[in-house]
């Protein structure tokens, strides 16, 4: 019984933003940095804070903060970059904190109930109810258009 | 069998023997009673079509089996070129090439093919009925083959014919650098006796042996094998360069008729033989890849492009490390690291220097396509044009010549489309019927030059005035000022066409914009020169790489930008009182021109706090005649950098064309001046 349970389960990466836990499955994560120097692109959308060099490749960076239209806060020592990618598109995400790698349950993710938080439903794939913890599955597909 | 891993090689030697072929009939049709050139043409449309029947391709093979007959016929001088054969030899070719295309695509190969089949059959009909009356017209002595025989040979010879055996002349070339010829006279001769039997050689059999010959030797053989598998088998003998078979049709009897069609198997025992033929193609199909090269030419090695792509990408990232190491050594200001990293700097430039030859390409590659082009437009457009093409050898990076073939064809089109006049137009201005297109290349500083000139019309200043003023494209004001080359240049503004007939050839006028905007996506330039009456130039200007380029870095507050020096003009420090305001535009005096004064702050809205500087750091960028300074707060230098996207995301960003990351690791963005100068 406790085979079939494993087997059906999804990996993610679940990181902290303000005072929720989001989760991107883990296929789509490429690494995960310390913040390093950004690079300012102008004339670009405000969420996209620049670029930094990744390992000698020049990789954006979109900021979830101002992507999600949360709060702004000062970036500090727990602030991390999670590079993420899909179609192509290599992008760098700055969060509050990476928090762990988890596996989750199939059935333990459900489609997302009407009200949560002030985090538009656009970029929700699904919510995950684990024991005491609620993830929030995001959509890169939509977080970077 | 599994012929992928062959694909490759097979692609690029079809694209080499097409082109050959493609070159070779041009200079028939100029010199068309020369038939080495179409021994030539025969000897690569052979090899393609063994190279596509062995990968499977049988619309290929087949194409190219229709076109081999036509050109047998000729090179037999069972029918002579004319206007009508060349024309479909060259419509088979390209649609040879188009099959080739498809297959290195992708594709299948697979390509309707009957028209064309249906025109060479057509032609080698023809060619059979004049061989039909070949026999009468050659008197006894002169037979096909370049050997005379006896009496007793020819009888020999007419006998087997009687029996179903074909007779064949075999040429063979050894290597120039053969060592041991007997040997491989041995070694032939063994091939050739297990088809059939040898009747004759020349030089004698005794003089052979004793290697009294110098590469060529030449055997007469009675077999029933195609001659083709003779060939074929006799290719599969080491050193053997050339082989040339020919079938001796003309015997002095006048009761001899033409030799059937030898059958394709005939007897038991000559099947095994076959048989094992067939086993091994691709490894013929390899020798015969390397027997053609010509063995005086330089030493070469083919490299797959994507290991120098892959090369260049490793040093690319060196290239940033030494930009680091350069910055660490210099703030640690230690001599003997300084020697060290200073010595590794000449090193690593050399090694550049190196990297970046071997990506380059000959623009041969591109401009060899282009004597067919003129040919069918010539023939198209009913005019007379000759195409002269000078620097074919120019080298410039691979990343550019992919991009350059399509604008330099429509160009071309262009010129002799809306340039070369008529015939008759020409003879009454008393210029030779004739026009000429040159197509020129070379190098000059860090850029590449093409330029094509045409002795045409020129271009009509006033009508095409005119016609921008009818289109709203310039305002009457703008007209006044413009200079001449300034008025040429607008009929590459979208939505331009002088002709006055519109042609299917060169579009609607919305070819030229396109050439222009890709040129300029290239980081190059164009220019327009005409006179009136005696022709015009359109000369590109191209940068020589485009993935390391020499920059100078500049620092605007806390942000480090780099600005090309291709753009740069010069630099300059500007006193507060020397700008002057014209209408809302900050302007300087810069050698007697007003220059429009751009302040990066602002165009890319760094953050900054106000202040009053005194004087102001400005670089003077160019986009063709136009200027503009760029006003930034400090110069840092001068630095090769390599040049990286922004990536799939930020894909369209104003004024900046891509990012590098400097010696301290950070990423600087570089500037497009051509977007900043309107």
């Amino acid at each position: 019984m406790s085979e079939t349970i494993a087997s059906e389960t999804v990996k993610v990466i679940a990181f902290q933003l303000v005072d929720k836990e989001y989760a991107l499955p883990v296929h789509q994560v490429y690494s995960i940095e310390k913040l390093m120097h950004i690079t300012r692109v102008p004339g670009t959308v405000p969420f996209v804070k620049g670029v930094i060099n990744l390992r000698g490749v020049v990789t954006p960076i979109i900021d979830l903060r101002s992507r999600f239209g949360l709060s702004d806060e000062q970036y500090d020592d727990s602030t991390r970059i999670i590079i993420a990618s899909i179609d192509d598109i290599e992008v760098g995400l700055v969060v509050d904190g990476a928090n762990d790698v988890l596996d989750i349950p199939v059935d333990a993710i459900e489609p997302q109930p009407e009200v949560v938080g002030s985090l538009g439903d656009e970029y929700i794939t699904g919510v995950a109810k684990l024991e005491k913890r609620l993830l929030i599955m995001l959509s890169l597909q939509k977080i970077f258009k | 069998m599994d012929t992928n891993q062959y694909l490759e090689i097979f692609i690029d030697e079809s694209k080499e023997h097409l082109q050959a072929m493609s070159e070779h009939l041009l200079e028939l049709e100029k010199d068309p009673e020369n038939i080495a050139t179409v021994n030539e043409i025969f000897r690569s449309a052979h090899t393609l079509k063994g190279m596509s029947a062995t990968m499977g391709y049988e619309d290929l093979a087949n194409l190219t089996h229709k076109l081999e007959n036509v050109l047998d016929a000729i090179r037999n001088q069972q029918l002579s070129v004319s206007v009508e054969i060349m024309d479909t030899v060259f419509s088979s070719v390209d649609d040879l090439e188009a099959m080739v295309e498809d297959i290195a695509a992708g594709g299948d190969g697979k390509r309707d093919v009957a028209a064309i089949v249906e025109k060479l059959l057509v032609i080698e009909q023809g060619e059979s009925a004049a061989s039909a009356e070949a026999p009468e017209a050659l008197s006894a002595s002169q037979s096909t083959g370049t050997l005379s025989y006896d009496e007793f040979e020819w009888t020999v010879i007419n006998q087997s014919k009687e029996q179903g055996f074909t007779c064949l002349e075999i040429s063979v070339s050894l290597r120039a650098d053969c060592v041991l010829k007997a040997a491989r006279v041995f070694m032939v001769f063994e091939v050739l006796e297990k088809c059939g039997e040898v009747i004759k050689s020349f030089p004698s059999s005794d003089q052979l042996e004793e290697e009294k010959f110098d590469e060529t030797f030449t055997v007469t053989l009675i077999t029933k094998e195609p001659a083709n598998d003779i060939e074929d088998k006799i290719k599969k003998v080491s050193e053997v360069e050339q082989i040339q078979v020919t079938e001796i049709t003309a015997v002095p009897q006048p009761e001899a008729e033409p030799v059937p069609e030898p059958p394709v198997s005939t007897s038991v025992q000559m099947e095994p033989v076959q048989e094992a033929s067939k086993k091994q193609p691709v490894e013929l199909e390899k020798r015969e890849s390397k027997s053609p090269k010509p063995a005086a030419s330089n030493k070469t090695i083919r490299v797959n492009i994507e290991r120098l792509d892959i090369l260049m990408n490793l040093f690319e990232e060196l290239v940033i490390d030494r930009g680091r190491l350069e910055s660490i050594s210099a703030e640690l200001n230690h001599n003997e690291l300084n020697e060290t990293v200073e010595h590794m700097s000449r090193i690593s430039g050399d090694l550049q220097n190196i990297i970046l030859n071997m990506r380059m390409v000959p623009v041969e590659t591109v401009f060899n396509r282009f004597p067919k082009l003129v040919r069918q437009l010539s023939r198209d457009l009913g005019k007379q044009i000759n195409l002269e093409i000078i620097g074919a050898e120019t080298e410039l990076d691979r990343t550019v010549i992919d991009e350059i073939g399509d604008p330099l064809v429509h160009l071309i089109r262009n010129a002799g489309d809306h340039g070369i006049e008529m015939p008759e137009a020409r003879l009454s201005k008393s210029k030779p019927a004739e026009g000429t297109i040159k197509l020129k290349a070379y190098h000059s500083g860090n850029h590449v030059f093409i330029e094509i000139e045409d002795d045409g019309a020129g271009i009509n200043k006033d009508r095409v005035l005119q016609k921008a003023l009818d289109k709203g494209i310039v305002t009457e004001e703008q007209a006044l000022g413009m200079t001449d080359r300034q008025i040429f240049e607008l009929i590459m503004a979208s939505g331009f066409s002088t002709a006055e007939v519109i042609s299917d050839l060169s579009g609607r006028g919305v070819g030229l914009d396109v050439v222009k905007t890709t040129i300029e996506s290239l980081g190059g330039s164009i220019t327009i020169d005409s006179a009136e009456g005696a022709g015009s130039i359109f000369s590109i200007q191209l940068p020589l790489t485009l993935s390391i380029i020499s920059v100078m870095l500049v620092e605007v507050e806390q942000e480090k930008y780099a600005i090309p020096l291709s753009s740069i003009i010069e630099t300059a420090i500007v006193k507060k009182e020397d700008i002057m305001k014209a209408h809302n535009q900050q302007v300087i005096d810069f050698r007697g021109k007003v220059v429009p004064l751009l302040f990066l702050k602002d165009i890319f809205s760094v953050p900054h706090k106000e202040q009053e500087d005194r004087f102001y750091s400005v670089v003077l960028v160019r986009k063709g005649e136009k200027m503009a300074g760029l006003v930034v707060d400090s110069f840092i230098g001068q630095q090769e950098v390599v040049l990286k996207s922004l990536g799939n995301y930020l894909s369209n960003v104003f004024a900046i064309s891509g990012a590098t990351i400097l010696g301290d690791g950070q990423v600087a963005l570089i500037v497009d001046c051509n977007a900043l100068i309107k």
